[in-house]
């Protein structure tokens, strides 16, 4: 079985966003940029997968520009065996993103989908869900748990108040939590062999997909800043202040 | 605008995470009608339709639906969206599931966790884990939104007097099948929908002394009991407490923070919180920046005093 896996380059989630001053977005110039963490962890189910048997081809897809490259040899270096990168300069929302990545799944057949639950920037938590949808595939979204057996894919979720188990018919969609796995660092022996392996490029032009945008941003701001607030030298000030702000009688 | 409101509900009871999502719907302007989906989900129905605000509730009531699998209730939407102009769901873990499903399905890009309603096809909603907030207007015809709880009032759940109609349920999903669930018990409020929060991090150092230490404070305040994901991952509490980017979004009149850093990613989940209470024994931490009051002190000594002088 091969498996699809979805990574996003993003900035970098140590790093601290700064919007711009003209309130047209965040400020991406020369900041440091990484894979996705939740996409990490995909590509970490992926292999882990593949080195228990269950699948024999891990392919990574990026939609994104040149720089995107990057995340897919980072990947490669984890243990992905080929890249493609759907090359754009243009923001491709999760729907454009949902068909790019339906067109590939068309192209490749893969067993499983896995994709990160979220990409940190920004926050939309659509793709994974979206591409079920276009595909028509069963979804097991923000999954701590994986096993494949035979044409099933039983994933346990994470839901408010507790998890839940459901089994998919293959192919079908996973979209990955914290919680599922370690991901494992690339080596520098596997970096540089990561240079070898295949990496082709295509355009969403190529695939037949429309990416025009249907969200339109009119501005992005800073959320509003909290009032500096007091230090108390010990418990009775707290309890104190407590009293204060009326938390307790 | 006519809005179809996803009824958040676990087979008895409706859940409070629809009220804010009513009330968001109600700010597009137009009509508001619930939809429940599942079985035996009478109940319900009748507490959807005393919800303020509410035109008319509409019930899925059949087998497909009895664990809301996203690949029969999507599906169901969809048929549906003939009448609407907006689907706003609840960004529950199971409206985050769902909403997509049907955004794709209709062809409409979502708008994710909205926070405002600008204007009737524009929206204010937070990127960056909360470390910026974008407007931003749908060119499409039809509007597919999530909702963050904590920004909006909940709608009340009295006085309205919705008629309510069954709508003819669909096919099972042949895709997917639920196997089980587990739910963590727990006494105390619901993390999201808490008036006070008491969160523990990793300083803890183990799970006994998160129930020796922040559990009684918790229970003397009737707070809810959260934790970050440091708490979490060194399995002191289970996955459900975690308050962050990843975990829950709350935003309490008091939050008290014990031994918890405040890493982005955390702050992500409460900087909302009217006030901030953060107790820490690093007084660089980053969640001095942003609580209101500020204990410098070790959480094994302060904790136990504060509990006892409460």
């Amino acid at each position: 079985m091969k498996l699809l896996v979805p990574v996003k380059r993003v900035l970098d989630y140590n790093v601290k966003p700064r919007v711009k001053a003209d309130g047209t977005g965040v400020d991406l110039a020369n900041v440091k940029m990484s894979m996705n963490p939740f996409d990490e962890i995909a590509v970490e189910e992926a292999i882990r997968l593949k080195e228990k048997g269950a699948a024999t081809e891990i392919v990574v897809v990026s939609v994104g520009p040149a720089k995107a490259q990057e995340t897919l040899r980072t990947a490669l270096a984890m243990g992905a065996d080929r890249a493609i990168l759907v090359q754009t300069d243009d923001e491709v929302e999760p729907l454009g993103v949902a068909k790019i990545l339906k067109a590939i799944a068309d192209e490749e057949q893969p067993g499983l989908v896995i994709l990160g639950k979220q990409a940190i920037d920004d926050d939309s938590n659509q793709t994974g869900q979206m591409l079920a949808a276009l595909t028509g595939w069963g979804q097991g979204t923000f999954a701590s748990k994986v096993e494949i057996d035979g044409d099933t894919a039983t994933v346990t979720r994470e839901v408010d108040g507790g998890a839940e188990t459901v089994a998919l018919t293959l192919p079908a969609i996973v979209t990955t939590d914290l919680r599922l796995n370690e991901p494992r660092y690339a080596s520098l022996p596997n970096i540089m062999k990561a240079k070898s392996k295949p990496l082709a490029n295509k355009t969403p032009g190529d695939l037949g997909v429309d990416v025009t945008p249907r969200l339109k941003t009119l501005k992005v701001v800073e959320p509003s800043k909290r009032q500096a607030g007091v230090k108390v030298a010990d418990v009775d000030e707290l309890v104190g202040k407590l009293k204060t702000l009326g938390v307790v009688a | 605008m006519t809005a179809l409101v996803l009824v958040e509900h676990d087979g008895g009871a409706l859940k409070d995470a629809t009220l804010p999502a009513v009330t968001a719907a109600t700010k597009l302007g137009g009509d508001v009608h619930l939809l429940v989906a599942g079985e035996g989900v009478g109940a319900v129905a009748e507490a959807a339709a005393k919800i303020a605000g509410v035109a008319k509730v509409l019930v899925a009531d059949g087998a497909p639906y009895v664990h809301q699998l996203p690949e029969a209730v999507a599906p169901l939407v969809v048929g549906l969206m003939g009448d609407f102009d907006a689907f706003v769901a609840p960004a529950t873990s199971r409206g985050k599931n769902v909403a997509p499903r049907v955004a794709a399905l209709l062809d409409v890009m979502q708008l994710s966790e909205i926070l405002s309603v600008e204007g009737p096809d524009s929206f204010t909603r937070p990127i960056y884990a909360g470390n910026a907030i974008a407007t931003v207007q749908s060119t499409d015809a039809k509007k597919v939104i999530t909702v963050r709880g904590t920004a909006f009032e909940k709608a009340a759940t009295e006085g309205g007097s919705a008629e309510i109609a069954a709508v003819a349920a669909g096919e099972e999903a042949a895709t997917a099948r639920f196997v089980s669930a587990e739910v963590s018990k727990s006494e105390r409020p619901e993390l999201t929908g808490a008036k006070i929060v008491v969160s523990g991090g990793r300083a803890l150092q183990n799970g006994e002394n998160f129930s020796s230490l922040i559990e009684p404070l918790a229970d003397k305040l009737g707070a809810a009991v959260g934790a970050s994901r440091a708490a979490v991952d060194a399995g002191y509490v289970p996955n459900d407490y975690q308050v962050g980017q990843t975990g829950k979004i709350v935003a309490p009149e008091v939050y008290i923070a014990i031994g918890i850093s405040g890493a982005i990613q955390h702050l992500a989940g409460m900087k909302d919180s009217k006030v901030i209470v953060a107790i820490n024994k690093d007084e660089d931490a980053p969640i001095f920046q942003v609580a209101d009051v500020g204990l410098v002190g070790d959480l094994f000594k302060v904790v136990p005093e504060l509990t006892e002088k409460l």
